[in-house]
């Protein structure tokens, strides 16, 4: 055994959560140098290593054939612990300190209404993309409809109609690619939207709901709007998950059936 | 002390999570329902409380902030940790799926944004 061999296994895999804290801080502090020194700070450091870690999760699928993006590699596992949905939950809950309650008040039923409009117009948009590419039966476009409205919804819409594995392998990767875009986009379209006040935040996590997107897409904006978003966000997939096998199903099958 | 921040916040982290999925199990949903929102309402109602009858210290209140000033950096680790290769790779029906769909909700977010700033002054 070579001592690179057990370096990576006594120390690397073995402490690996403190390895991704170390590998994470270092992509964070070239991102922050690049965002300084190359674009003078037009474009948010934050969103550099947001994106920078899309590359490397595609990188880490293409070299391991996993499912985890860099975080199948061994040494690295630790960034699937980190960026998994415990740490990220207890970060999301923590942002809430320091937020003021009524923001919350005032945006109340805009709030509530973007999460239906954002349900219904994603599973109308998938649906259509599917009967776009010859999909004729209420099963397989709800299912693809649904994972356009996020890669959670997707699967468990798909499950409960009983959809073939084809289709729901699509409607993941259609909930993936809208994720991936919300993180990518949104820091370029902020302005466009309005996007800058707790309003608009809190309408914008309910219209894309992929808390995924929403967490990346608001941290490269504005840190500040990371709670309203992510507290509509969060409702966004039990919502498609109870309307997506009942409501939107019947209504899709009276359509094209 | 540092840890009862952190510990107030994973406390209603937990009983968020426990209430989300006993909505969820009440009306035949496998999933969590909001289990996130929950606990940032508990967190914001409960640190309201402790700050007004100042029972809320400095390193009570450190023990919270830590983890949402490594927000950014865990959201880092979970863009590394998606499954980037399946969305690229996954052929045309995903990518105009999602593609469109983002498109649609973000013309949407100012429509719905303008429509709120309406309703204010009635309210």
């Amino acid at each position: 055994m070579n001592i690179i061999d057990f370096l990576q296994k006594d120390v690397f895999i073995k402490y690996n959560l403190v390895t991704a804290f170390a590998v994470v801080g270092i992509m964070l502090w070239v991102s922050y140098l690049i965002s300084k020194h190359l674009t003078r700070g037009r474009i948010h450091g934050s969103a550099i290593a947001i994106f920078a870690g899309l590359v490397l999760a595609y990188f880490g699928g293409y070299w391991m054939k996993g499912e985890n993006g860099i975080a199948d590699v061994p040494a690295l596992a630790g960034i699937g612990l980190m960026g998994g949905a415990m740490l990220r939950d207890l970060a999301i809950v923590a942002t809430a300190f320091g937020v003021r309650m009524e923001e919350f008040r005032k945006t109340g039923f805009s709030g509530i209404l973007s999460l239906f409009v954002g349900v219904f117009s994603s599973f109308f948009v998938g649906a259509c993309v599917a009967y776009a590419f010859g999909y004729r039966d209420a099963t397989s476009i709800t299912t693809i409809g649904a994972g356009a409205a996020t890669y959670i919804v997707g699967p468990v819409t798909g499950g409960a109609l009983g959809a073939s594995p084809e289709v729901m392998a699509l409607s993941v990767a259609a909930g993936l690619v809208k994720s991936i875009l919300v993180m990518i986009c949104t820091p370029f379209v902020a302005k466009y939207l309005g996007l800058d006040n707790p309003r608009s935040a809190m309408i914008f996590g309910g219209l894309m709901g992929t808390t995924s997107g929403v967490a990346g897409g608001l941290a490269a904006t504005d840190p500040e709007l990371v709670p309203y978003g992510a507290m509509t966000a969060t409702f966004y997939t039990g919502l498609g998950c109870l309307l997506g096998p009942s409501v939107i199903f019947l209504l899709i099958r009276l359509i094209v059936e | 002390m540092v840890i009862y921040g952190t510990a107030l916040l994973s406390g209603c982290l937990l009983v968020g999570l426990a209430l989300g999925r006993i909505l969820g199990w009440a009306i035949g949903i496998p999933k969590n329902i909001g289990g996130v929102g929950i606990a940032m309402l508990l967190l914001i109602l409960i640190c309201d409380r402790l700050k007004q009858s100042g029972k809320m210290g400095l390193s009570m209140e450190r023990g919270i902030a830590f983890w949402s000033a490594i927000y950014i950096p865990i959201v880092v680790a979970m863009a590394a940790s998606q499954n980037v290769l399946a969305a690229v790779s996954s052929g045309w029906i995903a990518i105009l799926a999602g593609v469109l769909s983002v498109s649609v909700c973000f013309v949407m977010v100012p429509i719905l944004s303008n429509m709120g700033k309406e309703e204010d002054p009635k309210l």
